[in-house]
């Protein structure tokens, strides 16, 4: 059980009861839907970006499991306030975190993502994870076709 | 033989439970270092011994073509592969065995109908009938002939309890019905409906009959005589049989009239570049090598089924049922969904905000494999409003020890989240 624990910590229980910006689209520039079939996971990012290629702002929507909304949720609260690039950047450690590959797995240098690091342990899982980052970079590139994991 | 559970002969009202259980050596492991609780037989079955020895038998001593060749190997090859539609048809109790046709799967078999007899005789305006319960497999085809067509899909509703409305069959029916293709058993509830009611009425409109019996195959006795329908499919791989190998059985005089399926070797009787003739039913509609060894493990499945005895299996699997209703009413935070009338297989389940997924990784720890998802019946989800469920379902092979196992991972996994 201690795989199952360090799976589902406590910051993870507690963002996918009450998920931060959780909501509509307000005054966002950019949207992209995802959806992970396997489970029925679906959600959909909203981000504003300045004309500067700053994330100022992101929110989501949807219902998922409990690694999925944890993953959105946290997702919105790290990355507000960073550029593009340092996006794409955070997102490459956090998926050669979960999903146990590359030199960063420990999750050092992600600070409060280092919380999903337990996921490396469930490939099946990994998918989950991801679903919110797929979503927020389709969002980011502009492109409207729904992301799916499968 | 490390990681079984003991079993209690007092436990079951089936004797030979422990002797069964040992011929399946899949469930004889540890998951996590706990007992494997297989309780995902829906989704497919485990394999018994003799099944896997006759797949091994026939690549060890009879590895040959089926229908060609006349040295012995080929012989022996056919032989077994032909002796099992005779076995399918006795199962079935279907008069002729050559209204047996060996396909990959339900979802081939359903396919093939659609694409002959259901384009042949839908047309523009007409109406294909199915249920609100059914799997994918049984929309999908459906659905692209209705497109194909300009035929319209009807869909007949169901209650909230998990039953069929015939009522609103009657209603739906019309002489625009061409098709009425029914679930017998729901894979995503365990509803076990009254085929020979819809079959009964669809038939004084006209309408070609086909049940996706993928999901009773192996819980109850089928009797296509008395049913009276058109066409029946099944897949081995939830029959204790090899996957990739399936049943299409239709009634010989429509077949007769059918246009063949696919084209290639073995189902012709000439070729010319001019054009080719074809072979008899039921060889027309098996183009190219068979799953030859896939048909043998059928047959080897099916005399497993007979051993044991299909009446034997359902009263099992009936108290098992039983049982898990019971004791799942008893936890606080879990709602069964469905409470159909006759419950065959499966129970489905969710649990007060966890969502399945993160109950069915929890339970994995624990040895208990169940199904979390839509079950490839997603407008049934939709139709209960959730997303997905937990389905527990079983087999003639489970225990009442394994139930108490599943009952625990369930509270575990509630413990893992308050």
């Amino acid at each position: 059980m201690n795989d199952i624990r360090e799976l589902y910590q406590e910051m993870i229980l507690d963002h996918s009861r009450s998920p931060r910006n959780f909501g509509p689209r307000g005054q966002h520039n950019l949207s992209a839907k995802g959806y992970n079939p396997l489970c029925g996971d679906d959600v959909e990012i909203h981000v504003l970006r300045t004309p500067d290629g700053v994330v100022k702002e992101i929110c989501f929507e949807g219902s998922g499991c409990a690694i999925s909304t944890a993953s959105a949720s946290i997702l919105t609260g790290v990355l507000m306030g960073r550029g593009e690039e340092e996006v794409r950047e955070i997102f490459a450690g956090f998926r050669q975190m979960v999903s146990g590959q590359g030199e960063g797995p420990t999750g050092e240098g992600l600070g409060k993502l280092a919380v999903f690091s337990g996921v490396k342990q469930f490939p099946a899982r990994v998918k989950c994870a991801t679903l919110a980052w797929h979503t927020l970079i389709q969002a980011l590139s502009g492109i409207e076709e729904e992301v799916r994991t499968e | 033989m490390s990681g079984t559970r003991p079993i209690h002969e007092s436990s079951s009202s089936f004797a030979n439970l422990d002797e069964v259980r040992s011929s399946f050596p899949c469930l004889q492991q540890e998951i996590h270092g706990k007992p494997l609780v297989y309780l995902d037989s829906a989704a497919t079955t485990q394999k018994p011994i003799q099944v896997l020895q006759a797949l091994e038998s026939f690549y060890q001593e009879d590895c040959s073509n089926v229908h060609r060749g006349v040295h012995t190997l080929s012989e022996r090859a056919t032989h077994r592969y032909e002796a099992v539609r005779t076995k399918v048809a006795e199962l079935l109790n279907a008069p002729d065995p050559h209204g047996v046709i060996f396909t990959s799967g339900t979802t081939e078999s359903i396919n093939l109908v659609a694409r002959t007899i259901g384009r042949t005789r839908v047309s523009a305006g007409d109406q294909v009938l199915i249920s609100a319960m059914e799997h994918h497999a049984n929309i999908v085809p459906w659905q692209m002939l209705c497109e194909e067509q300009g035929a319209q899909l009807e869909i007949i509703d169901c209650t909230d309890d998990g039953n069929l409305k015939l009522d609103d069959l009657q209603s739906r029916i019309t002489d625009r019905t061409k098709v009425v293709s029914i679930g017998h058993v729901s894979n995503a509830v365990g509803t076990m409906h009254d085929i020979q009611k819809v079959i009964s009425v669809a038939r004084e409109k006209g309408a070609i009959t086909m049940i996706d019996s993928a999901q009773a195959i192996s819980h109850v006795p089928i009797d296509v005589e008395k049913l009276g329908c058109d066409f029946i499919a099944f897949s081995a791989h939830k029959m204790y049989g090899p996957t990739g190998t399936g049943v299409l059985w239709g009634r010989k005089e429509l077949l007769d009239q059918m246009s063949p399926w696919q084209g290639g070797g073995d189902m012709i009787r000439t070729v010319t570049f001019e054009g080719s003739t074809f072979a008899d039913v039921p060889w027309k509609f098996e183009a190219g090598t068979p799953h030859i060894a896939g048909v043998i493990g059928l047959g080897a499945a099916i005399d497993f089924i007979q051993d044991v005895g299909l009446e034997s299996i359902r009263s099992h699997e009936t108290q098992l049922l039983e049982a898990v209703v019971s004791k799942l009413d008893q936890i606080d935070g879990l709602t069964i969904i469905g409470r159909p009338e006759n419950r065959v297989s499966a129970v489905s389940f969710v649990l007060d905000a966890i969502h399945p997924h993160d109950a069915g990784t929890i339970m994995d720890q624990q040895g208990v494999a169940i199904r979390a998802g839509h079950h490839c019946a997603m407008p049934l989800m939709n139709r209960f409003g959730v997303a997905a469920t937990i389905r527990a379902s079983f087999a003639i092979y489970n225990t009442l020890d394994e139930i108490d196992a599943l009952v625990d991972g369930i509270k575990n996994v509630q413990e893992v989240f308050n």
